[in-house]
């Protein structure tokens, strides 16, 4: 079972600087997560799970303790291995979105794969394939701004799995979305995480989210104060 | 080629307010490339003039000779070389002797110099074959400025009051055999042109010249007492005017250019602070940092090579009208520089000059471009994701 171990921080601590007073976001935090998990971190507002979710996807860096990731130690990593690593290994889904404007929904979903430099017909393959398992493949001509924004949630969700990646990162997926449009994404995002053995992380407070998770992990004030696989 | 791809991609899909900064910036490629090409039109045109009528491929001034300095011009005829002398029994050189004179039209007086040259010679392009035949009289031939300052015309005779080699001053009528036009007005004003043996023969300086004017193509040679002029000093005049006025205007464009890429360079930063949120976007999806530098820098060098695009929409047909019909200059102007100007300034566009300004502004575009992105490297991503600037 070690092998199949994705993600593992030990003593992870994470202090923003802010004034006289710095802010203790993540305090000796201990977790492995094992590739193919469905797992959420939940927690009030300011309980550090969107800091622990950047440091995991190595956009942010811990101030002390370790951080494993694919077996890349996330505190050592320069700009560069780490922008390779979350070109090749992880995807990001955000609260609000983040497509690019100016591109059509197809040209959102082909961007991760035009940094990986794939060919034009693998990237035209994956594209599609990514938009038929979230349901857009009549939008791909659409622009960001055409879209519902259930619709630009899974546009969002295409691009972080078209490259079929190790671990997605979710924060608040669906934060901005009605109650049918989050049941949907949910779905989506496990038929993903079933077929395609994709691991998903996210951070939520969001009732609907949890209900799907198979493994809560409670963050208070930085540290973790519930780890408790569920059957959904 | 994904970057090149992505700034295109961007360019384009910021519509209108692209559309807007290439046009502001492509008013400096046609106003730089419309400026610069009269300027040069200017150039090639009043050296290729001068050229043909007075420099011809370089001339020989006799040693003591200096046209600013009339003190030096009675003193200065030598006798011609002996290799000169054949290339101009040849046609291969025209000699010119110059001396200074009196004339008096129509019982006024006028200061004159007096050019003798061979109406065989073909070198310079004038109508020296005027000077032919003549029935005992002194053919003279004038230019149309001189013709109008001293009231003179085809027919009329003049006096003309010389000193000859041995000082003693002569005098002899003059008929004017024609008036001919040029824009070179060195060539005219206050000359009149005579057969060359006929003044060496009336100022007592046979097989003498001031000056010997030579085709364009031979090697220069070296001759005892002449000394070699090239268009460095026959031209010189020209040059300094073109760069003079070249400088003048190069003002007005240097002011657009920069008045574009400042307007560049605030789009530049305004995009940037709007895009923070797509920059964290780039960088979570794996873009290095420099990587998204040079995406925003293309972005705003494409903008230039876009502005190229617009500005030959409106600018060739533009240019081909003034290079067809030429910028006419108002009436009189083009003989108040005292160069060989013509009524209107036809513009010449080489291939140096466009592709030059399409560099200058391409390398002025990347660099106002580079400027702000450099803001990027210290962007914390997690801050941008959030429309923070850190």
């Amino acid at each position: 079972m070690e092998n199949s171990v994705l993600i593992r921080t030990v003593n992870l601590t994470k202090i923003y600087p802010s004034g006289e007073q710095p802010i203790t976001a993540l305090r000796d935090v201990n977790l492995v997560f094992q590739a193919g998990e469905f797992a959420g971190l939940v927690g009030p507002s300011g309980s550090g799970k969107t800091t622990l979710l950047n440091i995991v996807g190595s956009l942010d860096v811990p101030t002390s303790g370790s951080v494993e990731v694919l077996g890349e130690k996330i505190e050592t990593l320069s700009h560069k291995k780490a922008a390779r690593l979350r070109n090749r290994h992880i995807g990001f889904i955000f609260q609000t979105f983040n497509l690019l404007p100016v591109y059509t929904v197809y040209e959102n979903v082909e961007f991760p794969l035009l940094l990986l430099g794939m060919t034009a017909a693998a990237r035209r393959k994956a594209v599609r394939d990514a938009l038929a398992w979230v349901g857009l493949s009549d939008r791909e001509h659409s622009r960001p701004a055409q879209l519902s924004g259930g619709q630009s949630q899974r546009v969002a969700i295409a691009r972080a799995v078209v490259k079929k990646p190790d671990l997605v990162l979710a924060d608040e997926p669906t934060a901005n979305l009605d109650a049918d449009n989050s049941h949907h994404i949910l779905h989506t995002m496990e038929d993903i995480n079933r077929d395609l053995g994709t691991t998903f992380l996210f951070s939520t407070h969001d009732a609907k989210v949890i209900a799907h998770l198979r493994r809560k992990i409670t963050l208070v004030d930085g540290r973790v104060t519930a780890d408790e696989a569920r059957t959904t | 080629m994904i970057i090149p791809k992505l700034a295109f991609r961007n360019l384009i899909g910021n519509g209108a307010k692209t559309w807007l900064n290439a046009l502001v910036l492509s008013f400096s490629f046609v106003a730089i490339i419309w400026g610069q090409s009269l300027f040069e039109g200017m150039d090639r045109e009043m050296s290729k003039v001068t050229i043909d009528q007075e420099a011809g491929g370089g001339q020989y001034w006799a040693g003591a000779y200096d046209p600013y300095d009339p003190a030096t011009i009675d003193d200065a005829p030598a006798a011609i070389p002996a290799d000169l002398a054949a290339d101009a029994a040849a046609g291969r050189a025209a000699p010119i002797l110059i001396v200074s004179a009196t004339i008096y039209p129509k019982g006024r007086m006028f200061p004159a110099l007096l050019k003798g040259v061979d109406p065989d010679q073909a070198v310079l392009k004038l109508p020296f074959d005027r000077l032919l035949g003549g029935d005992g009289e002194i053919p003279g031939l004038i230019g149309a400025r001189t013709a109008k300052s001293t009231g003179l015309a085809k027919g009329d005779t003049v006096t003309v009051r010389w000193r000859d080699a041995s000082g003693t001053f002569d005098a002899a009528d003059v008929v004017v055999v024609d008036v001919f036009q040029t824009q070179v007005q060195t060539v005219d004003s206050g000359l009149i042109w005579v057969p060359l043996e006929t003044l060496q023969a009336m100022t007592g300086r046979p097989g003498r010249a001031t000056v010997v004017t030579v085709p364009v193509g031979p090697a220069p040679r070296s001759y005892p007492g002449w000394g070699f002029q090239g268009y460095d000093v026959l031209l010189k005049d020209i040059k300094s005017f073109v760069q003079a006025k070249s400088l003048g205007f190069s003002i007005f464009y240097v002011t657009l250019m920069a008045l574009a890429l400042l307007a560049i360079f605030n789009t530049q930063i305004l995009s940037i602070w709007h895009r923070r949120r797509e920059i964290g976007m780039l960088i979570a999806l794996g873009m290095p940092r420099g990587r998204v530098i040079a995406l925003f820098t293309l972005e705003g060098a494409l903008l230039s090579i876009l502005a190229a695009a617009v500005g030959a929409v409106y600018g060739l047909p533009l240019l081909i009208y003034m290079s067809k019909h030429g910028w006419v200059l108002p009436a009189g102007q083009a003989d108040s520089f005292g160069l060989a100007l013509d009524k209107a300034l036809y513009p010449a566009y080489s291939t140096g000059l466009v592709f030059g300004t399409i560099l200058l502004v391409l390398a002025a575009t990347t660099i106002v471009s580079f400027l702000p992105t450099r803001k990027i490297v210290t962007l914390k991503p997690t801050d941008a994701l959030k429309g923070k600037w850190s």
